[in-house]
């Protein structure tokens, strides 16, 4: 049962990453291809030697961001076929589609927007190379403390839920999600490592484009996992026709 | 066998937790190793030596929002 819902998970992330790479190449190497000019030329202008590229740009664009997206659409696949294991069954009488979708659009907003909306995506250039190790810890603290805001945000609500109803318990909930986002970031220390004259539309599109690739990876996870899931778990909950599932 | 209905019941059935959790903690790292070596490694820590798990993943790194260099 969980293993094959678990290698489902990985098929469909696969294809979400297929379709983010496609994404990624349209609106993202754009951007990432600016950075780096300007990255050479600030280089070039302090009169330093330039990098040696170790694997080519077209490598990087190409089979490189292949490959990481993929991987990564995998992998976010697997992982969101397990979260969806523990809570079918368990959020209320939602079938399989709506389970998937639930936690793909709460996943969405714990994962990947509340915590860049602390911590944004940047492009080459953007960021002091000294400072890597100290970034990324307080990137990953922050996906953590959201995800566990967020976990603890739905236990309320399905706390709540008997007696306030199913409206109000969601909203008491995600106040408090609220609240404990606003706390971790002031507590947190601010990041802003983008060098003076970087171009804000390079800067400002480049992180749509992160977001929208993100967007694209959750929506066909949610959505997809969703319907390859029903047919697996209707044999289990001894149903008929798949159809009948809310 | 009093409790044999004909209508079939409704509902979806969760899965025991003793059957997911060595498929959580045992996928669940594999797959977890699978995001690090995508978004961190070579990067704040490193496993292998060199940059070149670094360099290859470089743009994919950047745009799903991980911290790269």
């Amino acid at each position: 049962m969980v293993g094959k819902l678990l290698l489902r998970g990985m098929l469909v992330g696969l294809v979400a990453g297929i379709l983010a790479f496609a994404f990624a190449r349209v609106y993202g190497e754009p951007q990432v291809d600016r950075a780096i000019a300007f990255e050479e030329q600030q280089a070039q202008a302090a009169g330093e030697a330039p990098e040696p590229e170790m694997v080519s740009r077209a490598t990087q664009a190409g089979i490189g961001l292949a490959t990481g997206v993929l991987v990564y659409g995998a992998a976010l696949g697997g992982l969101f076929s397990l979260v969806f294991a523990y809570a079918y069954g368990r959020l209320g009488s939602l079938g399989p589609r709506g389970t998937s979708a639930l936690i793909a659009l709460l996943g969405f907003l714990a994962v990947i927007v509340v915590p860049s909306l602390k911590y944004p995506a940047n492009p080459p250039a953007v960021g002091n190379a000294e400072t890597i190790a100290y970034r990324t810890e307080l990137f990953f603290i922050m996906i953590v403390v959201s995800t566990a805001a967020m976990v603890a945000a739905v236990g309320l609500a399905q706390r709540l839920w008997s007696r306030l109803g199913a409206w109000n318990a969601s909203i008491v909930a995600g106040l408090a999600f609220l609240v404990v986002f606003a706390l971790v970031k002031a507590a947190l220390p601010d990041i802003n490592e983008v060098p003076e004259n970087f171009s804000a539309t390079v800067l400002w599109q480049f992180r749509v484009a992160s977001l929208g690739i993100q967007l694209v990876l959750w929506a066909v996870v949610g959505l997809g996992f969703g319907a390859v899931a029903e047919r697996v778990v209707a044999v289990r909950d001894q149903r008929g026709p798949a159809r009948r599932y809310a | 066998m009093s409790d044999t209905t004909f209508a079939p019941t409704y509902g979806p059935v969760a899965i025991p937790v003793r059957e997911l959790l060595p498929w959580a903690i045992f996928a669940g790292l594999m797959l977890l190793m699978m995001i690090y070596f995508v978004g961190a490694e070579e990067g704040a820590t490193s496993l292998i030596r060199g940059t070149m798990v670094h360099e290859f993943v470089h743009d994919g790194r950047h745009l799903l929002g991980f911290p790269c260099h």
